[in-house]
């Protein structure tokens, strides 16, 4: 059995988010989605807004992860998130309000707004709400 | 000797001072132990942090990256960490300190402070501030930290500033509390630890996803702010422990004030009772 699991650890400046044993966890990087299995080789990565899926022996669980690091070892993954999220801890109609107001200054195209931050709000409001619909 | 009323009243005003004096001390208790353990709580975060940076580097070597190298400019940005209030001991005066005593030039120096009360002397000194965030101090959070690093980085990245420093007070324990110059960018991190984590062979296998050029761009923002969030937890826990310190040696002089206000008081008292019996006694022998 110990051989087919791997420690995995989600640590955030705030808090320790999660720490256990799981199957497989799946997350985005800047490349695109990547699924670890254990015995991954040794791999740091910069995460990108996504849904975190953790596989457990039993059970799954999902997280909005937002930002942050991965360092993926054969016998262990730490993802340092600077956001993480359970779905439970998520307040939809704020989500959705975040997400009319990166579209409006998405589409309001004005000089004097930062178009690189607008699309960051737009997507984390996207994934909230997608981790909350599932 | 003063009469028995003004001794009195010195000693009425001493101890409502005393009893204002004795609350603050319990109300920073109670914040230094809520700010201590979010301190702690950060830790795991950092020091995650630290190790994959030096990894990053024992890997990459020297690479050309614009946060390792001097982009020339002669401006020091420096992000002071102060308290909003004072009463707090010498915690605001020895940052200042760190700063004035240090051999940066006052004209060279931008600052970005954090804390009225830093701002305030620094100001006086003739340095320039660049950017208040003061307000941040009441409950620093992540997104705060990520605010400050936005603009500062901003600045190093278009040419503005040379050089990061960042000035707190490290929070060793409840009673010694650690004023810190430190520099941020370009980053530097201790020899040895490149070092060991080049000699652990594990990490010579290390992929970087994107290469290691780009990851660093991308990562070392977030060492940055995540040092900064650090300093500025820290900062709250110290701030506290040194306000809790300085209320408890003034709850302590207050009754030392008190005690020897009582003995002279009770001296006056003995001193006016035996003058009018003296006098009642002179008074009956010129009678008789």
């Amino acid at each position: 059995m110990a051989d087919n699991t791997f420690k995995v650890s989600i640590i955030t400046p705030e808090r320790t988010f999660y720490e256990g044993e799981a199957t497989m966890v799946e997350f985005n990087t800047v490349e695109g989605q990547i699924g670890v299995l254990p015995k991954h080789i040794p791999l740091t990565t910069v995460i990108a807004p996504g849904i975190c899926t953790i596989h457990e022996a039993e059970s799954e669980k999902r997280a909005a992860v937002h930002a942050g690091l991965a360092e993926v070892l054969p016998d262990k993954v730490t993802i340092l998130a600077e956001i993480a999220e359970w779905p439970d801890e998520i307040d939809l109609s704020r989500a959705r309000s975040a997400e009319e107001r990166a579209r409006e200054r998405l589409a309001s195209k004005a000089e004097n707004i930062d178009l690189l931050r607008a699309e960051i709000a737009l997507k984390k409001a996207l994934i909230r709400q997608d981790i909350l619909a599932k | 000797m003063a009469s028995m009323r003004d001794i009195k009243r010195r000693k009425q005003s001493v101890s409502s001072t005393q009893q204002i004096t004795k609350a603050m001390k319990l109300v920073s208790t109670v914040k230094l132990q809520k700010a201590r353990s979010k301190a702690e709580q950060t830790t795991p975060y950092f020091n995650a942090m630290y190790n994959t940076i030096c990894s990053m580097l024992a890997k990459a070597g020297a690479v050309n990256n614009k946060y390792l190298k001097d982009n020339g400019s002669e401006k020091i940005g420096v992000i002071v960490i102060t308290s909003n209030r004072g009463l707090a001991g010498g915690y605001n005066s020895n940052i200042v300190k760190m700063i004035t005593g240090s051999d940066m030039k006052p004209e060279d120096v931008k600052l970005y402070v954090i804390g009225h009360k830093g701002g305030e002397s620094l100001t006086h000194k003739g340095y320039e501030i660049v950017k208040d965030y003061s307000p941040v101090m009441e409950a620093p959070t992540y997104a705060d930290a990520m605010e400050i690093c936005k603009d500062v980085l901003g600045a190093y990245a278009s040419g503005e500033i040379g050089q990061i420093y960042l000035v707190y007070t490290h929070f060793k324990n409840t009673v010694s509390q650690i004023p810190k110059l430190m520099k941020l960018l370009p980053a530097e991190v201790a020899e040895e630890d490149v070092a060991a984590a080049k000699s652990s062979g594990a990490e010579a296998l290390m992929n970087f996803e994107p290469n290691e050029e780009e990851a660093l761009d991308l990562i070392v923002p977030k060492y940055v702010t995540s040092l900064v969030y650090g300093a500025l937890v820290e900062a709250v826990a110290s701030e506290n422990g040194a306000r809790m310190q300085a209320m408890d040696s003034a709850t302590n002089n207050a009754e030392e004030i008190i005690s020897d206000l009582s003995l002279k008081y009770n001296r006056a008292r003995q001193g006016s009772i035996t003058q009018e019996l003296t006098e009642i006694i002179a008074g009956a022998e010129a009678l008789s």
